[in-house]
Parts: C-alpha cells; structure tokens; sequence
C-alpha cells in the first residue's frame, strides 16, 4: 500500500525525522487559514497523488505571495495530474501540502528496501540527489552507497557515521544524520514497510538537514497488525476495477490489449498473458480468480474483464489443484447467463474434475469454445477476436 | 532416489484440524504419503483421521518421530509455527500458507538458516515425489515416477510443467514448489544442488517468474556447477513495468528482473529457455532420445 507525501511526513514526525512545516488541505477554503497558519510570503504547493515525476508535471509550484498560493490551489485541486508514472488519465488531486521553502545548498539521495539476496533491509544513500536515481544506479553504481541492517541488533551509529562521512556531510550535520536515519530504521522496521524514499535529503544553506520528499510502500501482508495505516488507505488513488475485484479476492490488473483472461495462479495467469502475446493477439487483463473460486467470484470476475469496453474475447485458463473445474464450469455458465456476454469465449479447464466440468458446458446451450492445452486456447481465442472483428 | 522427501519420509502437519489442514492432509494420506499425525494446540490427545492430534510439535516429534512438517496456519501466526517446528527438531518445514509479512520472514530464515533445517515456501504449493511422498497442496494424479526434477516460483504453472513432463512419458523424480514471495525459504540455487547430485534427476526443469534476482543467481550456479541440462521458462515477458502481479515476486522495479534480463543470463549458462509455456515439456525430448 502506497501512502501520500503528507502521511508519510507525519509518519516521519512521529519518529524524530525532520520534515519542513507544513499544513495539508482538503478544499480551497482551508487555503488561507493553512497559508496563515505557516506564515511568511513564499510556500511550496505540493499536489498529493500515488506517482513520482509530480516536479516535471506541475504538481509541484513555488508562490511568491498569497494570490499566487490561492491561484495554483485552485487550479490544481480537483483535476488530475498526469506525470510519467501515471497513465494518460493521471490520479486525482484530492489534497494539497503547503510548506514553507527552504534555501538548498545541496540534494542527497536516501532510500531503503529489502534486498532480497542478502535477505535483509539496505539503506542507500547518494550525494546524488533531486535526480532520477534509478540512472545513477545503473550508470555510475559506485555513487549509491549501502549499508545493511543486521535485525539482531538494528542500525548502529558507526553505519549512520559510514553513510555520513561517504555524503560529505561534516560536523553537526552527522550527529543529525545519525538521528534521522536511526529513526527511518526503526519506522522501516516497526511499521513493515516495504520502500523508503527520501529524494532529496537537502543540506540547507543555514546547514541543516530536512527531508523535502518522502515515499512510502507498506508490506500488505503485515496491514492487519497496523489498523492505524490501514485507514491511510485512499482508494481514490487506486484502479476501480482493481478495488472491485479486491472486494472478491480477485487479483485484477488492467492492461490495454482486447483478449480477456481469466486465469487460476499468479504464474499461470502471467503465461497465459505471454502465450497470448506469443500468438499475436494483446492481453486486456492479468487477472487471477485465485485457489478458492466460488461460483460467485468466477461470475464477478467476468463482470470485471468485461467492463472493459476493449475486451473482444476472453480466454479463461483454469488449472485444477485445489480449485474444482467443474465449480468453474457451473460459474462460467452462470456468468455468461446473467451478464449476457457478446464476445467468444475460450475456456481450457484442466486437472480436478475437468471432464465434469467441459460437459456441463458443453450441455449449457451456450457458445462457449473449449480447447485442450494452452498452445490450443491461445489459438482459438485469438483467432475468434480475429473473426468478430 | 529422488530429493528431500521419499516414502520414509515421516510427515505431521501443523493447524491439522482446520479446514485446509484436514482437506489436504487426507489428500496426502489417499496418495501415500506417510502421515504421522497432526498437531492443533489444545486437542492434544483426540484423534483425527485416524491420527493422533498434539499439542505442540515437541509432543508430535516425541511421540511419531516425525522428521517433516507441513503449515497450513493463517498467515499471522506463520512465524510462531516455523519457529516451533525448528524448536521441535524438524528437519524439512513446508509452508504453504500465503500473505506472511515479509520481515516475519527475514528472521524466520535467520533461525532457519542457523539451526540447518530446510524450510521450503512459504505461498508456495509445497513438495512431491511422485508416487512416494506429496506434501502440500499440488494434484497428485498429475505426477508421474521419472527423471525430471522440477522447481518453480509458482503453484499452478508448476502442475502445468508437472502435466506436460507426465504426457509425455518422462515423469518426475522430485518436484519443488519454491513460492512466489520475496524472501523464500529455500531458493533455485538450493534445489538445482540438490537435482545436481540426485542420481534419478536427468534434467531439470526450472520455472521462473519477474521480480527479484533468483533467476539471475540460478543462471551464475548452474554456469559453475551444474552440468545436467536445464529447461527454463519465464513467465511475465507481457507484464508492464512497476506493476505487481499477485506474488509479491513477480514485480520488475527499477529495471531490474525483466523476463529479458533473466533469459539472457540463463542462456549465457548453457540452459535451453523456451519462451512459450506450452513448450516447456517438448524442450526436454532432446535430451532423452537416442
């Protein structure tokens, strides 16, 4: 789960982290008590959505005086911003962060994840900050430095101090370092966060450090021990359709072909995807129905796939090992009954009761095509979206 | 031969009187494997299909001489069921369950590690030797007694695998579900040392997916120590940047992990890659004819 800059800013007050100050607003009429309330005559107008490159795209402005502030409020709150890691439609701008500005001496990079191959949380650090630091990496990796979290005895000062000094950071600065970096530890770690992201740490003209930007990605598995950042979820951030489908324990990700799919299994429902691709037609869709599928579920996941207008036909690939092909079968029936669908449908159940589960659709009266493999369902439905177009 | 779990192979299952636990542990008795009882904490000393319930694992190892255990717990209570069956001398931890916080699992295979014990998952379908021993929750009619040894990131892309290797008559020696989460028990690298040296393994079959560098590590063992043939198919050349789908694992962040990327490495070793998953059995006939 992603959180805005705002949460992620209180989250880092909690913990001792400095942030500049700063007030979040709902609507246009708070504008001037937060401006009041923060003082002086320039602020930073920060839009709040689930995406980077805001800078680049106009989310985010320095204003010069208070007309100014109230002008960029009003034009950017209720629109959507479109950045280049959002899609053409962009996110909602349902909050807006005042804060007052800082004069920067320089931009430093911070950052945690979880290193899967050393199994344990890295911190990394750049004197290269403010820039895309995924380029850095990969063009001049000698620049990201890392230290890594031993979980038996946390994040020690002599790391912060390594970090510091590789930062070029000098006197009071790494005693402050040293602060803020064993208080991101202990967030990473109290919270179960998943990513870390301060671009840019700046050093400020008067010395200090202060955090400008903040990311954070939440472990989902570990939401049910955190109910207090589960109710930072904003769900005008997230995909509908992925929202509806979470609702049914239904994995849904849209995606910008025409051929549906309905897949069992992650890895499954991602080689489907490949196969289709490999057969010249476009996945519309990831979408896993999981290893419990009910009846109900199956028919909710067809509703979804198809709210796509895009969707010219639907592939649903079912290999049976907990989940019974012939309760898919009864769902398929009972889907393509209630929502009335237009599009061909393949359908390749395998495994568990596949037999029972091919002949209650081929008794339904209805024009579903089956196929036996997958080299043969990628085939058929690719060449049926070619004949209904 | 086969690797890690035979006929001998002494199995309890841990939350055995829930409903997964039961559902797939009479699976697991229907199919052979040597089930020795089950533990639910509280129904100690009641019997359930036929086997004895304990309390703790301790009582089960006592009592069964139980070397194996499989998890069907929910997953907050995971970490405390890893711990107990390493506490309680188990040798081989399988954990099904999915949805285990991720930093439950970086200390999980700390203790893991550290006690020698081999935990393979968690959200993983788990393990089987064909016509021996199945742990976990894959369909047994699919397997067949033979000489592929296969090892995937994922559940049902594994009985995809698993059903082409039997169709076309070579069959399994042992086949290792993995699990798609970030931070897995056991890896591609174990399992491929371990087929390495299994005189019934004749090739290996390797399932990977996006996310992470698994593949990549797998790639760099198999270039230096494994001089068997190797099958390998990717899932997730269509799956868009940055965009997580369902494993935790199979997410490309930064760039890194592309279905691309992983492919070129396991090529440069020597392994035979197919880019369609309908080809992952056709790819082993060359080498098992003539």
């Amino acid at each position: 789960m992603n959180l805005h800059e705002y949460q992620a800013k209180a989250l880092f007050n909690e913990y001792g982290v400095v942030v500049p100050d700063n007030r979040v607003i709902n609507n246009a009429a708070e504008a001037g008590r937060a401006l009041a309330d923060l003082g002086g005559e320039r602020w930073v107008i920060k839009a709040q959505v689930h995406a980077g490159g805001r800078g680049k795209a106009g989310g985010v402005k320095l204003v010069n005086d208070k007309n100014a502030a109230l002008g960029v409020i009003d034009a950017m709150l209720g629109t959507r911003l479109v950045t280049y890691q959002t899609d053409a439609n962009g996110q909602p701008v349902n909050q807006i962060l005042i804060e007052q500005p800082c004069e920067i001496a320089r931009e430093l990079y911070l950052g945690a994840v979880i290193d899967r191959a050393l199994r344990r949380v890295v911190l990394m650090a750049s004197i290269e900050g403010g820039v895309e630091i995924e380029k850095v990496a990969a063009e001049t990796p000698a620049r990201i430095l890392r230290s890594t979290i031993d979980p038996m005895v946390g994040l020690q000062p002599y790391q912060c101090r390594q970090l510091a000094f590789g930062l070029k950071l000098e006197g009071e600065q790494i005693k402050q370092f040293t602060r803020l970096l064993t208080g991101l530890a202990r967030l990473f770690t109290e919270k179960d966060l998943s990513l870390l992201e301060i671009n840019p740490l700046v050093v400020t003209k008067d010395g200090n450090l202060l955090c400008i930007d903040a990311k954070i990605n939440i472990d989902d598995n570990a939401l049910y021990r955190h109910p207090e950042l589960e109710t930072l979820r904003d769900v005008s951030q997230e995909d509908e359709r992925e929202n509806r489908a979470k609702e049914w324990d239904l994995n849904y990700i849209a995606l910008d072909g025409d051929i549906g799919c309905m897949v069992n299994g992650a890895g499954l429902a991602m080689a489907t995807m490949d196969l289709i691709k490999l057969h010249g037609g476009n996945p519309a869709n990831f979408l896993d129905v999981g290893g419990t599928a009910t009846k109900e579920r199956v028919a909710e996941a067809f509703k979804i796939i198809l709210s796509d207008q895009n969707v010219k036909g639907v592939l649903v690939n079912i290999f049976g090992g907990i989940v019974r092909c012939d309760m898919i079968a009864e769902g398929i029936v009972g889907a393509v009954a209630e929502v009335g669908i237009q599009v061909p449908v393949v359908v390749r159940l395998e495994g568990n009761n596949a037999d029972r589960g091919l002949a209650i659709l081929a008794q339904s009266g209805l024009a579903i095509i089956t196929a036996k493999g997958l080299k043969e369902s990628a085939e058929k439905i690719v060449a049926a979206v070619k004949e209904s177009a | 031969m086969s690797v890690l779990v035979d006929k001998n192979t002494r199995v309890i299952c841990q939350g055995f009187t829930g409903k997964q636990g039961t559902f797939h542990s009479e699976q697991a008795i229907a199919y052979g494997t040597r089930m020795v009882g089950g533990i639910t904490p509280g129904k100690g000393g009641q019997s359930h299909l036929g086997l004895p319930v304990f309390n703790t694992v301790k009582d089960a190892v006592n009592e069964t001489s139980a070397d194996a255990s499989v998890i069907y717990v929910p997953a907050p209570f995971c970490k405390d069921a890893i711990l107990e069956a390493v506490e309680g001398g188990i040798k081989l931890i399988v954990c099904i369950t999915e949805g285990i916080p991720t930093l439950d699992m970086l200390e999980v295979n700390i203790v893991v590690k550290q006690a020698g014990v081999r935990l393979i998952g968690p959200n993983c379908p788990g393990i089987i030797t064909p016509g021996a021993c199945k742990i976990g929750i894959m369909p047994g009619a699919i397997h067949l007694p033979g000489k592929v040894g296969v090892v995937s990131r994922s559940g049902t892309l594994t009985y995809e695998a698993v059903k082409q290797t039997t169709d076309l008559g070579f069959g399994q020696s042992t086949c290792i579900g993995i699990g798609g989460d970030p931070l897995p028990g056991t890896t591609f690298v174990d399992c491929l040392q371990l087929f390495a040296q299994d005189p019934q393994t004749q090739a290996i079959l390797m399932v990977g997916e996006i996310g992470g560098t698994a593949e990549e590590e797998a790639a760099e063992f198999i270039k230096h120590h494994v001089s068997k043939p190797v099958v390998a198919y990717i899932a997730g050349v269509t799956a868009p940047k940055g965009k997580r789908m369902g494993h935790a694992g199979a997410i490309i962040a930064g760039g890194k992990g592309t279905a691309a990327e992983k492919y070129a490495a396991l090529e440069a070793a020597g392994v035979t890659t197919v880019k369609s998953p309908a080809e992952m059995g056709n790819a082993l006939k060359k080498f098992f004819t003539a």
